[in-house]
């Protein structure tokens, strides 16, 4: 019951920040100089059907009412059409986004099992050797932008070292899985073709590493620091002393509430690194969003960067409230409430 | 006023000596942490670290073996894409340039977006913040607080991304993208210390005497404010040029054939892996820069930190 009411009061206050996010793309797209119905059709189009135009895209009207029509078509998938593919919005991103997802998503794993365990080495070796070496590790990747990691890890392991590929999701040569989710690796898997599993894992290594390297070095080091400030509580000294064994102790009473704080802002560094990996995306010629995103950038196609916002900012709300749902399970005074209602 | 200070304290001072009397304090304070911030070695390397590069980049025309090469438009087809050598420390780029002059140009630039992006965004994260917290509760609050969540709640850099790509892609129109993100930062910052500070009694004494709201915002809660305010401008600088990089390395920022360390790594990425110096010199200069920000905000942390106590 606790958490159905957690859920319906975070859906509500994502619910207003979705709508105040619209809002500002809003504003964003309509403050731009230029017609956008001029846009759409060109320079050499006669004035009467950019004038039909203005009128079917409801700009003759005022800013509120065409924020109206501007958010229900958006409420319905539809995002109008993008000036870069002269394709439906909605159809590119359905198309693109996998791809991005199926980054972040691997990056946020590397992310979550290198960084806790960079994290908990450290605080369990604190102050010796391993710990100095997971500090410089985690400030590397705190001062490097991911851009500069794709091109380091580019460089080392994709040419100097020849150890993965270099270019897009899957080698030449491949047989392509059926599209089902948009997920290379998922896909492969559903239709049995290992071969292209094991090549999409392949080529999704290096981009992921280079998206993890800056979270994962922040998820140890928040690691580290609660998993050394729980050390010295009380509780602590109170399970050793009823020798329990050493590993127990750091699993299971030691590990679980420290991770409190890395969840939380796991939250954060995940949608962060889908930002980033319209950087990382570049340099690794991922066919993700963030190709399709560029160009829409650079030709200034309205309807496919507030969409791509949009999407990205859904995204990142959802991801908050699991976070938040994750991190309510984690903590030990609900769990001490279950227990004791059984 | 003098006469109440002394009579208040009990003691037959006057104005000036206290003053002399604060002075003091506060220089012993500054030796003080000087000695502190000087015994953690990174500190000083980043600190240092920092005061070169700010030097080599006002001074990049005298000190850069080929100014030219990084100021107006120049191309030497005989010298392209060499690898680095002893003429060329870092090579030279496609079209005959040589890298190590424009990198030293090109923390010119990201200087100037660090610097300009925080002294636009600071005075007003901290104001808003400061009047939302000291009238918590209050309709501005609300107003000022939902608005800051609205903006917390995309990663800047996407925001960032898609205010620059509607503005005309340059160094001035990318800075003003960044910080149109940045400001929610140091509002939910400053409100949440000045929600805890507007209970003070230091704060209701003012209130009583009739001071100015003025008065109160700004030398009575903001003082007390500074020291997280100055920790965060220290670390966000490295932040800053993080984000002014990514965005020149798009195209949505600092514009070719002006070297923005973050244009060259791009332009150079095309002709990687075979002339990979002409993007990995810049890639490592942000880094470096980055690098020595953090350490020195580091450092400063500590330093405020302890002084807190």
């Amino acid at each position: 019951m606790r958490t159905l009411t957690f859920i319906a009061r975070r859906a509500f206050h994502a619910i207003f920040v979705l709508l105040g996010l619209s809002i500002v793309i809003f504003i964003i797209a309509r403050i731009m100089p230029g017609d956008p119905a001029r846009v759409a059709v060109g320079a050499r189009a006669p004035e009467w059907v950019v004038e039909q135009l203005r009128e079917q895209m409801h700009l003759n009207d005022p800013l509120p009412i065409q924020y109206y029509y501007w958010l229900t078509d958006a409420l319905h998938g539809d995002f109008g059409i993008s000036l870069v593919t002269r394709r439906n919005v909605a159809d590119d991103i359905r198309e693109f986004f996998p791809a991005s997802l199926e980054l972040a998503f691997t990056s946020l794993l590397i992310t979550a099992v290198l960084g806790i365990g960079l994290g908990t080495l450290s605080a369990r070796h604190k102050d010796k050797f391993i710990d100095n070496v997971v500090r410089v590790i985690s400030y590397m990747g705190v001062v490097t932008p991911s851009f500069v990691f794709a091109i380091l890890f580019l460089l080392l392991f994709g040419y100097v070292l020849d150890l993965f590929p270099t270019i897009g999701r899957l080698s030449e040569g491949v047989p392509r899985p059926p599209t089902v989710t948009g997920f290379m690796t998922i896909d492969s898997l559903l239709a049995g073709n290992f071969t292209a599993l094991f090549d999409a894992l392949h080529h999704l290594i290096l981009p992921a590493m280079a998206l993890a390297m800056g979270t994962m070095a922040q998820e140890a080091r928040i690691t580290r620091a609660s998993m050394s400030e729980n050390l010295t509580k009380d509780y602590i000294a109170a399970i050793r002393a009823f020798g329990v064994p050493e590993r127990t102790v750091m699993g299971r009473f030691l590990l679980k509430p420290s991770l409190i704080a890395t969840i939380s802002i796991m939250g954060l560094d995940f949608a962060g690194g889908l930002a980033n990996a319209f950087l990382v995306e570049l340099i690794f010629v991922w066919p993700g969003l963030s190709r399709y995103g560029m160009n829409a950038i650079l030709r200034k196609d309205l309807n496919a960067i507030s969409a791509v916002i949009l999407v990205l900012g859904v995204v990142f709300i959802v991801v908050n409230i699991i976070v938040d749902l994750v991190v309510a399970r984690l903590d030990p005074r609900i769990g001490l409430r279950a227990a004791r209602s059984d | 006023m003098a006469q109440q200070t002394a009579e208040w304290t009990g003691f037959n001072i006057t104005e000036q000596e206290l003053r002399r009397m604060r002075w003091q304090t506060r220089r012993e304070n500054l030796g003080r942490s000087w000695y502190k911030f000087s015994r953690n070695p990174l500190s000083v390397v980043g600190g240092a670290t920092v005061l070169i590069i700010i030097l080599a980049a006002i001074f990049a025309p005298y000190i850069t073996p080929y100014p030219d090469h990084a100021t107006r438009p120049f191309t030497d087809f005989a010298n392209a894409s060499q690898p680095p050598s002893l003429e060329h420390w870092f090579g030279t780029d496609e079209i005959g340039r040589d890298i190590f002059s424009r990198t030293v140009f090109g923390f010119r630039f990201s200087l100037t977006m660090g610097v300009v992006v925080l002294s636009m965004v600071v005075p007003v994260g901290v104001i808003l913040g400061l009047i939302a917290g000291y009238f918590q509760g209050s309709r501005i609050d609300t107003i000022i607080m939902r608005i800051t969540d609205i903006f917390l709640a995309v990663p800047p850099l996407i925001l960032a991304l898609a205010i620059a790509s509607v503005l005309e892609p340059n160094l001035f129109n990318s800075m003003v993208a960044v910080s149109l993100m940045w400001w929610p930062w140091y509002t939910r910052l400053v409100y949440g210390q000045a929600t805890a500070l507007r209970n003070e009694f230091f704060v209701s004494s003012a209130e009583v005497t009739g001071a100015s709201t003025a008065h109160i915002l700004f030398r009575e809660i903001l003082p007390n404010t500074l020291s997280p305010i100055f920790t965060k401008i220290s670390l966000d600088m490295g932040w800053v040029i993080i984000i002014g990089a990514s965005l020149s390395f798009v195209g949505l920022g600092v514009q070719p054939p002006k070297p923005g360390l973050g244009t060259m790594v791009a332009s150079g990425a095309k002709y990687l892996p075979d002339q990979w110096w002409i993007s990995l010199f810049p890639a490592l200069a942000i880094v470096v820069l980055v690098l020595g920000f953090n350490l020195l905000g580091d450092g400063l942390r500590d330093l405020f930190a302890a002084e807190e106590i």
